[in-house]
């Protein structure tokens, strides 16, 4: 369990996120959602400890993120953020590889031969694994630097918008992945999302961002509802149920 | 994944042949039969030369990890800037014919201290407060080399031109006479710190993703690129007070090893750099003493085959 106490975080004297409190229930995917500059990456960076929190705390499984030591939380979480430029020339499998570090040191045994390469399969990379990734594009990047998380094999993923880049295909095979990373092998799930239909269809709790703090947090049931998107987008958006699923159509 | 094995071997072995034939010629060139006159000075030679290589290498790859750029040396930071600063100062003050300053003892002493006392306080005010990053501590280096050098300008137009003349002999690399003592020392520093490195080593490949790569794989970043920073300061201070600055052929052996080797891996490159660097200095100093006579210092032959190959890469890469 994750439990976020009272975080702020500050460039200057402008708070990106201010005094937000909230707990990340295990085995579920939670969706950050909100407008730009809501502050959802920057309080998945401090979740994540990629960004410093100028105060509160972040609590992993009942101890401090700060007290953790530092190989033993790369077990435990794995964070992918938003952008991933690699100043050096990898191949996908290559990539996928540095997924296994915190256990194999840079020395790969066979039981991280076999999750890189069960990583390789779950994101039907199998034909690129050779190919470097500045040969590749954004999408199939975005889909290596996805199953370098998975090869990391942590409770806890963060992932920074995922779905940027990919087309409708990638994006719903993510989705999928996720989902059943979630239902069958019990992980826990943290993502900024800012298509609100996919937070809809595949999340089980959406917490909304605005402004640095939370304006409104739920199950997908509560929060994708006219009224409460009105509250964080300044949008009337209709939500019509399509197939048993809640689409918002907020195109006019 | 055999073959692309026994490839990388090839090109060590390779490289291995040519700097061992190299020094082998080295050694055994003109010698006119007093072997016991030329053999141990050359083969000091050899040693400063391998030992200086193997600094500039492995510094030069240790920080373009860290800095995340493969067009930067560590002589950004500043420190040749001040070796420099301190030989002109030395030269301004006492004159060259003091002896003070001739001593070599002394002047290697001190230069270390100079440079390791100034990499330490840079390190210690840049990563005393929280969120001050690598690159802030690159600008502070950058400007206080630029301080250096200025200073030094300044007193070199002041100076008799014939202590400038001895003063420039100081501004290259020379392996023409290395102390033995220094050498003693210079092994012994560079031993220790290459082994304090090695626990470091298995990192390099993670930081070369980024530092937020590198935190969600489980390094403690801040802790981590600490070190190898004072361990980069300390190469580059060793090998610098020893011959003098050559930072410019970090940039080149680190760049040609990544062009050799085509490979990410830090093990395979600092090999590689470290052998290519040797072939570069062992073949550069054959240049001087044989074809120049003297005339010149490897450093200028290291420049100019450098310079040349950096334009023939960027022509290409425009090509391409």
């Amino acid at each position: 369990m994750i439990n976020v106490r009272n975080v702020t975080k500050r460039y200057g004297d402008t708070s990106v996120v201010n005094d937000v409190s909230l707990e990340i229930k295990l085995g579920k995917i939670t969706s950050f959602i909100g407008p730009n500059g809501a502050g959802k990456s920057t309080l998945l960076s401090m979740m994540s400890r990629l960004a410093a929190i100028d105060e509160g705390e972040v609590v992993i499984e009942g101890k401090n993120l700060a007290q953790w030591n530092t190989k033993e939380l790369a077990r435990k979480l794995s964070v992918l953020k938003q952008t991933n430029q690699i100043s050096i020339r990898l191949t996908v499998e290559d990539l996928v590889a540095y997924g296994r570090f915190p256990y194999s040191q840079g020395r790969l045994k066979a039981e991280d031969r076999k999750f890189i390469e069960e990583a390789i399969t779950y994101m039907e990379l199998g034909p690129f694994r050779g190919k470097y990734l500045d040969h590749l594009s954004g999408g199939q990047r975005q889909r290596a630097f996805i199953a370098m998380v998975i090869a990391q094999n942590t409770d806890y993923i963060f992932l920074d918008e995922p779905l940027n880049n990919l087309d409708m295909k990638h994006s719903v095979q993510i989705m999928r992945v996720l989902r059943r990373m979630v239902d069958d092998l019990g992980k826990t799930i943290v993502l900024v999302i800012h298509d609100i239909n996919f937070a809809s269809c595949y999340s089980d709790y959406i917490v909304a961002l605005r402004e640095g703090a939370i304006v409104s947090q739920g199950t997908t049931e509560e929060m994708i509802d006219t009224r409460v998107l009105k509250e964080i987008y300044d949008m009337t958006i209709p939500v019509e149920t399509v197939g048993g699923q809640k689409i918002c159509v907020y195109f006019s | 994944m055999k073959l692309k094995i026994s490839a990388v071997s090839l090109k060590f072995i390779v490289l291995i042949a040519a700097a061992t034939s190299l020094i082998a010629i080295f050694m055994v060139i003109q010698s006119g039969g007093s072997w016991d006159y030329i053999l141990p000075r050359r083969g000091k030679k050899i040693i400063a030369i391998v030992l200086t290589g193997t600094c500039i290498a492995y510094s030069t790859a240790i920080f373009q990890t860290l800095t995340n750029n493969r067009i930067l040396t560590p002589s950004i930071m500043g420190l040749d800037s001040l070796y420099m600063l301190f030989q002109t100062s030395a030269v301004f003050a006492f004159g060259s014919t003091n002896l003070s300053f001739l001593n070599k003892n002394l002047n290697f002493a001190i230069s270390i201290l100079l440079m390791s006392g100034f990499a330490f306080l840079l390190h210690q005010f840049l990563f005393r407060k929280e969120g001050r990053n690598i690159y802030f501590l690159l600008l502070v280096g950058l400007i206080l080399g630029t301080l250096f050098q200025s200073l030094s300008s300044f007193m070199e137009v002041l100076i008799d031109p014939n202590e400038y003349l001895i003063l420039q002999g100081k501004m290259f690399a020379s392996f023409n006479n290395v102390n033995t003592d220094l050498l003693m020392i210079a092994i012994a520093a560079i031993a220790i710190v290459t082994l304090y490195a090695q626990r470091f080593n298995k990192y390099l490949d993670v930081l070369a993703l980024g530092r937020d790569h590198a935190v969600n794989l489980g390094i403690d970043y801040p802790y981590v690129v600490k070190r190898l920073l004072l361990i980069v300061m300390a190469l580059v201070s060793i090998s610098t007070a020893l011959v003098g600055p050559i930072m410019f052929l970090g940039l080149l052996v680190v760049n040609l090893a990544h062009q050799v080797f085509g490979t990410h891996r830090h093990k395979v490159l600092i090999w590689g750099a470290i052998l290519i660097s040797v072939v570069a200095l062992v073949g550069g100093q054959l240049i001087v003493e044989r074809v120049f006579t003297f005339a010149t210092t490897v450093s200028v032959i290291i420049n100019f085959a450098g310079g040349v190959y950096f334009i023939f890469l960027l022509l290409k890469e425009n090509k391409s």
